[in-house]
């Protein structure tokens, strides 16, 4: 998805960094090898990204302009809830939820180029006002949450798998919010696909309420 | 022997103990792992000293070692350790990130791509950057 942008846009002073919050750095490497994307495509087992940057799932981006300034801060990259309404065997989304999902990623992705194209001048680049009211706002359990998975990270890798996974668990009690979190301990525990009904009900107890709060950004569903 | 994980660095502490919640260190071994200095004044970094409390000073000193992990809860930040005390990260509070991120300039951070090769997001400056997550899980 991002090579194609990358291409499109990279004359246009751009770059695009990709970031994979995986911990086992051997599970992205097929991913990037089939994408063979030019641009950075970076290996993040300890989740720093999501720590720096209080991102909780992905895919979520920040826009970041030629003065190293946040435009954009931290949101869902063009991702759209539709998935909650997925098939759970099948897979496939109903048309109405697919044509929103498609929606939400076309608007951000036109958002991107012009903001790309037209900088400051883009309605999609936040003043600073706005950047500022947009900025997340971490909580001391989830500050606590990415000590812990750092510490969990750490033994798994250094021949404490048990109680690197302890802490993995605790961590993801802390941080609730974090999908990334859970995922992520979802695959190391060798769960695999034993974890979808797990995830069901991680959607399910969202019950009405929105998982990402809804992005500003004009046309956006 | 114990390893002090912090943001950015892992220092071996090979003549470190950790006693419980305490992780005694040398004065040098202080400052090589975190970048904080014992001086008459205090727990001083760059330009900033934090005074220790008057009359709690056992707290944090004992025969020239420091007990870093009091000193990094009397600065309001999060740690944890291994149930051995062989392993500890001292993390980052809260409201440090939050006033990183409301200040609007971008964290930088390095990570290694697939060939191990460390980049930075500071590398980037000049250009415009997506940052954008993804994970194959």
């Amino acid at each position: 998805m991002w090579q194609a942008l990358y291409e499109e846009l990279k004359d246009h002073g751009f770059v695009v960094i990709a970031v994979a919050l995986d911990s086992r750095e051997e599970d992205p490497l097929p991913w990037i090898e089939a994408a063979a994307p030019t641009y950075p495509c970076l290996i993040d087992r300890d989740h720093r990204l999501a720590d720096l940057y209080d991102m909780v799932n992905v895919p979520q981006a920040v826009w970041i302009d030629e003065r190293g300034t946040i435009v954009r801060p931290t949101e869902p990259a063009g991702a759209y809830e539709g998935f909650r309404r997925m098939d759970r065997v099948t897979r496939e989304m109903p048309a109405d939820a697919a044509r929103v999902t498609a929606q939400a990623k076309a608007t951000y992705l036109d958002a991107l180029r012009d903001w790309v194209r037209r900088g400051d001048a883009s309605e999609h680049a936040f003043d600073a006002e706005r950047a500022r009211a947009h900025a997340p706002r971490p909580t001391e359990d989830a500050a606590r949450a990415h000590v812990l998975f750092r510490l969990g990270q750490h033994l798994i890798r250094h021949g404490q798998p048990d109680e690197g996974d302890r802490w993995l668990a605790e961590a993801s009690r802390l941080h609730p919010e974090s999908w990334a979190m859970w995922r992520q301990r979802a695959g190391v525990t060798e769960l695999g696909l034993a974890a979808q009904p797990d995830f069901w009900a991680r959607v399910d107890a969202l019950g009405a309420r929105r998982y990402y709060a809804p992005v500003d950004m004009k046309g956006m569903p | 022997m114990a390893i002090l994980l912090t943001e950015t660095t892992e220092t071996v502490l090979p003549d470190t103990r950790a006693e419980g919640d305490r992780l005694w260190l040398s004065a040098a071994e202080l400052e090589a792992a975190i970048g904080w200095s014992s001086r008459p004044e205090g727990f001083c970094r760059a330009n900033i000293c934090v005074p220790v409390p008057p009359g709690r000073e056992r707290e944090f000193m004992r025969g020239g070692q420091i007990d870093v992990a009091a000193l990094w809860r009397h600065l309001g930040q999060p740690l944890a350790h291994s149930a051995d005390g062989g392993a500890w990260v001292l993390g980052t509070a809260a409201a440090e990130r939050e006033s990183a991120l409301r200040s609007l300039q971008a964290p930088d951070f390095s990570l290694p791509d697939r060939t191990g090769c460390r980049r930075s997001l500071s590398e980037h400056r000049g250009k415009k950057v997506l940052l954008v997550s993804w994970a194959s899980w």
